[in-house]
């Protein structure tokens, strides 16, 4: 796909808006996966907006975003970064093969206490 | 009062005593809550890919049945809440999904198209909004005297709060208004709408224990004795992700003990 294309493709499906994005870093300020995600919240929609998308979907951030919204709700311009984030995350899950949990991996990874959410949840985040 | 009530699959398995001490505590309450003839898991996760219709089908059918009952939707489950609640308003206002929701349905199912048009509302929404937490107040018989207790809201409850629409987001009331009613007193503590790192458990322990421990020592060092949460997912994470634990309950349990039917 074409850079333009994959950067219009990105934007669509999240709903949300890279181009009104005016870097102030609020979302990455309230980020509580800041430490574990190698392209912070604003580096990430300035990357879709540059088109560096490739970079994105290998990079480790799109699995460690919490989805807990506080950058979408503390953005002051509604770029909506988590529902950016998770867009690049789906369009790399939809690609064959590229699971990031399998079915097999959740056993090994139960307790007696773990809440069918956390499963369910793991799934639908982490494969499709 | 009588409610359409929507408990989920965690409800029915691993925190059933959100569930039973939810269902006891409204009947004290003269509450009717009518579970769904059938109902399917929402889904766990709001999916935010506005391209995913699939996911979005089983709160659409939850919606449509409270609906043809003329009732409001009761959920109480933070997670349940959050998908239906915002589900609800992509009926309401993105017309392309509505379209591919009804297009789906309708050929499927043959089901009447659904417009967004049932209302769904927490059960502390119930409280605050259709009992009122005064009212609340002159039913307690067990007052929670002297119980410190932090409010654990999360993310899910209240963000986004354009589309959640249940307290102010940043500054919530509704819980520590709960708590104050049923005689006990609420401690604040600034990590109290702070993320978990819930769903991460599954993927990376480590980073769900690095917040939890973050939020339980925010919260002890504020001078709360226990928490209380309406999240399944956050209630496991905090008791069982955490060095030093606080305990933790679902608001419902407390509810039920203030109001006798423990
Ligand atoms: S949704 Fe993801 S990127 Fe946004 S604040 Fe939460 S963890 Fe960070
Ligand atoms: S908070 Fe919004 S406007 Fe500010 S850097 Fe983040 S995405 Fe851009």
């Amino acid at each position: 796909m074409k850079t333009e294309d994959m950067i219009k493709e990105i934007t669509r499906i999240s709903g949300g808006n890279p181009a009104k994005c005016m870097k102030c870093g609020k979302c990455s300020g309230a980020c509580p996966a800041y430490d574990e995600m190698d392209y912070h919240p604003h580096q990430f929609v300035n990357m879709v907006l540059d088109g560096r998308i490739e970079e994105l979907a290998g990079s480790k951030g799109i699995w460690n975003c919490l989805s807990c919204f506080a950058c979408l709700e503390r953005c002051p311009r509604s770029v909506e970064p988590a529902r950016i984030i998770e867009a690049v995350r789906v369009v790399t899950l939809r690609k064959a093969g590229a699971n990031h949990l399998k079915p097999d991996d959740i056993p090994a990874r139960l307790d007696d206490d773990i809440p069918q959410q956390a499963i369910t949840s793991a799934m639908r985040k982490y494969a499709k | 009062m009588k409610f359409s009530y929507y408990p989920g699959c965690t409800l029915s398995a691993k925190a059933k005593d959100l569930d039973e001490y939810g269902r006891k505590a409204a009947e004290a309450l003269g509450i009717t809550l009518e579970e769904l003839p059938e109902w399917q898991c929402c889904g766990a996760v709001y999916p935010n890919a506005t391209d995913e219709i699939a996911t979005r089908l089983s709160s659409v059918r939850a919606l449509s049945k409270a609906k043809e009952a003329g009732q409001t939707l009761v959920t109480l489950c933070s997670a349940c809440h959050h998908v239906i609640k915002r589900v609800n308003g992509d009926m309401q206002n993105n017309i392309e999904i509505r379209q591919n929701v009804n297009a789906y349905l309708h050929t499927m199912e043959g089901a009447e198209p659904y417009e967004g048009d049932a209302k769904v509302i927490h059960y502390l929404e119930m409280l605050r909004d259709c009992v009122g937490f005064d009212t609340l107040k002159s039913k307690v018989v067990n007052p929670l005297k002297g119980k410190k207790i932090g409010a654990y809201y999360g993310c899910l409850l209240l963000r986004p709060g354009k589309e959640m629409q249940m307290d102010d987001p940043e500054n919530p009331t509704i819980l520590e208004d709960f708590i104050r009613a049923i005689g006990a007193e609420p401690v604040y503590y600034g990590m109290r709408n702070e993320c978990c790192g819930g769903y991460i458990t599954v993927e990376d322990k480590d980073q769900a224990k690095k917040r939890v421990n973050a939020i339980t020592g925010n919260a002890r060092n504020s001078g709360v004795d226990m928490l209380i949460t309406a999240c399944p997912l956050c209630h496991y994470n905090l008791k069982k992700n955490a060095d030093e634990p606080l305990p933790v309950y679902y608001f419902t349990e407390l509810l039920a003990e203030a109001l006798g039917v423990k």
